[in-house]
């Protein structure tokens, strides 16, 4: 069995092993091996060239890679934590973002973005910040939730000629276990359905979709279909609006803010070209317009919890 | 023709200097006019939107520009027209761009300077100042760690400095001891916002603090700006790390066309005009015996001609306003420029 976390360091080496333009860049990763360790060990077997230690600069970290990757590299770059990428925005939205559109000019990087909240991270290393970068055009999010597409789509993402925002949910790396395949492998950038069912569908992505299939696992003998989104960007409609289809109740769950999330853009084109195929209302299940608060009792007030989505399903299946 | 290779066994030094002397006015001639031209068409209503150019500081562009090689790779700022010249890109082709046809650069996806030929080893500006210096850092970085002798070169504006990414780049870079070369066009003005408005340590002293020597110049000079980018680029050649050069100009026009630049004292500018970058190097070619008004006729119908050809290139289809976000083939770097010499 292997750990997310595992997973995830795994699929970077691998790739760094089977093609050199591939680097690391973040602060702390060489020596320190990165404040999760992802990058543990990386330093002796490939050298400070490409596992490099930055300054603490995210906008420096974003920006020397996208020059990087124009003249041929394969960098990811470490946030420290997600909410970091605050300070590299400017750089990752209007320059690597715009730049194909602009003068037909690829710019392939990985920012790897640990994220997500329940450890009492606070406000400032708790966010989950996709939904920012799925509304700036030219860059591709994912999310995976096991151990085995968190390999295999940090492979896609770094074989993927685009900027790419990997998100890597922090709760999940020591506890999602799975069994992970050996090698290099791409998961493709589109939906799973991580249980099948058809009285109703949760649709959730990372860490939620763990939430969900707890909360659904027994729930009064009802068949619930669980759809792992694994892509935000880009969004695998046909495999939602299938889903759809066949279990006629939605709820979606996001552990990000509620607003313009990336649940709130599912529920968009399940309202727009799913309509007749709905025998209720589209249910939400997110964490309410607040910054993510330290302290346990509140953080757990906050974000979607089993409890949350099991009631949301219920009251759902009851309409 | 400007645009021409230019590529001879040179009998001696001096000839090869004399040389230069005239592929540099040259291009200094086909920015001013060209600029000029787009001028005109942006009176006529032909360039949406707003126009920038850089008249009085054509010798920081051509200078700097013409002393990197075809492998070197540049991050060009919005007063540098000549760096595309001297990279290769077609007059017409720029004529275009601020047209918003389809034969521009971005083939009417962005508009003005905010463009670079890839195929020609540039990458055009985005608005955010200075967003570049850290492309051409990154740039640099890759040339290190492969171990290429190759240079990454950007320029940036006096106002630019203020902004974070500025000391990022300049950080980065000196920890770093990277073959990048910034050149900061001190041009006395970031809009209407004077030198005295934006810092209190001039930024080439800056240069030291981060660890790498900053150099000025002239930045009317052609001649000087070329020779002190090309020490810079032998510097950076041999590992010894970054340069920064401060080319001292002037904006002598508005930060865009429709600004009358009132708060620009009259004085100022008329002791700048003086200075004009493109009649010095005339003159000092005409002292050289340089036929220097057959160079201007050459570039002007150089021009001329570009104005035909970009007028009769169509405006994009609608139809392609949603294509090309993502990149769906192969990422392909950027390609090398056209030989200066
Ligand atoms: C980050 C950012 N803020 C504001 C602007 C708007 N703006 C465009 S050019 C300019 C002045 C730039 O001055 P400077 O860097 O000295 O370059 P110059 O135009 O003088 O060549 C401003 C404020 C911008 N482009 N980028």
């Amino acid at each position: 069995m292997t750990t997310y976390l595992e997973a995830i360091s795994d699929g970077l080496r691998e790739e760094m092993r089977a093609d050199d333009r591939v680097l690391c860049m973040g602060e702390d990763i060489a020596d320190f091996g990165g404040a999760f360790k992802v990058t543990d060990g990386f330093l002796a077997e490939f050298g400070p060239d490409r596992v490099m230690d930055t300054p603490l600069a995210e906008s420096g970290i974003v920006g020397t890679a996208i020059g990087a990757a124009v003249v041929g590299m394969r960098p990811v770059c470490e946030m420290q934590f997600a909410d970091f990428i605050a300070c590299g925005f400017d750089q990752l939205v209007n320059v690597a973002g715009k730049m194909h559109y602009r003068q037909g000019l690829a710019v392939p990087i990985t920012v790897r973005l640990p994220s997500g909240g329940g450890f009492s991270g606070g406000p400032f290393h708790s966010q989950n910040p996709e939904a920012w970068f799925m509304h700036a055009p030219g860059i591709k999010v994912v999310a995976p939730s096991t151990p085995e597409d968190a390999k295999g789509l940090l492979i896609s993402a770094i074989r993927d000629p685009n900027p790419v925002c990997f998100l890597e949910h922090k709760h999940l790396y020591r506890r999602a276990k799975g069994e992970v395949p050996a090698g290099t492998y791409e998961t493709p950038m589109t939906a799973r359905v991580a249980r099948p069912g058809e009285d109703l569908v949760v649709i959730a992505y990372g860490a939620m979709v763990h939430t969900a299939l707890e909360a659904t696992d027994d729930l009064d003998g009802a068949r619930v279909e669980v759809l792992d989104l694994r892509s935000l960007v880009p969004l695998d409609e046909a495999a939602i609006l299938d889903s759809v289809r066949r279990c006629s109740k939605v709820v979606v769950v996001d552990e990000a803010n509620r607003t313009c999330a990336a649940g709130a853009e599912v529920a968009a084109l399940i309202a727009q070209r799913a309509f007749e195929d709905l025998d209720g209302p589209v249910v939400r299940v997110a964490t309410p317009d607040v910054p993510i608060p330290f302290s346990p009792p509140l953080e757990q007030a906050v974000l979607p919890s089993v409890d949350r989505v099991k009631e949301a399903c219920r009251e759902l299946l009851e309409y | 023709m400007a645009t021409q290779e230019v590529r001879r066994p040179y009998p001696s030094p001096e000839r090869e200097a004399a040389d230069d002397g005239v592929a540099l006015l040259r291009y200094m001639l086909l920015m001013r006019f060209l600029e000029e031209r787009a001028m005109n068409l942006y009176r006529q209503g032909k360039v949406p939107g707003s126009f920038y150019d850089g008249f009085g500081q054509e010798a920081v562009s051509t200078g700097a520009a013409y002393a990197m090689a075809p492998e070197d790779r540049l991050c060009v700022l919005h007063r540098d027209l000549a760096a595309h010249l001297v990279r290769g890109v077609e007059p017409a082709r720029v004529l275009a761009q601020y047209m918003g046809r389809a034969g521009g650069i971005t083939r009417g996806r962005d508009g003005n300077v905010h463009f670079g030929d890839p195929s020609l080893g540039c990458v055009g500006m985005v608005s955010m100042l200075p967003d570049m210096m850290l492309v051409a850092t990154g740039m640099a970085m890759a040339f290190k760690l492969r171990r290429e002798p190759r240079v990454a070169l950007t320029w940036f504006g006096d106002g630019s400095t203020s902004r974070g990414d500025w000391h990022e780049a300049m950080n980065w870079a000196g920890v770093q001891r990277l073959p990048v070369i910034f050149v900061l066009e001190n041009n006395q003005y970031a809009y209407s916002t004077p030198l005295s408005k934006q810092f209190a340590v001039d930024p080439v002293q800056r240069a030291g603090a981060y660890g790498f020597p900053g150099v000025t110049v002239d930045g009317n000079d052609v001649e000087a700006v070329h020779a002190v980018t090309r020490e810079a680029r032998e510097r950076a050649l041999a590992g010894a790390g970054p340069t920064m050069i401060e080319a001292v100009t002037m904006r002598m026009h508005g930060h865009a066309a429709h600004d009358d630049m009132r708060y620009v004292p009259p004085e100022l500018l008329e002791e700048w005009s003086r200075r004009d970058p493109v009649e010095r190097q005339e003159r000092r070619l005409a002292e050289r015996g340089v036929d220097v008004e057959a160079v201007r006729n050459e570039v002007r119908a150089e021009v001329d001609r570009a104005t035909e050809e970009a007028l009769a290139m169509p405006m994009p289809e609608p139809s392609q306003a949603t294509e090309g976000v993502f990149c769906e083939g192969e990422a392909v770097p950027l390609g090398d420029g056209r030989p200066v010499r």
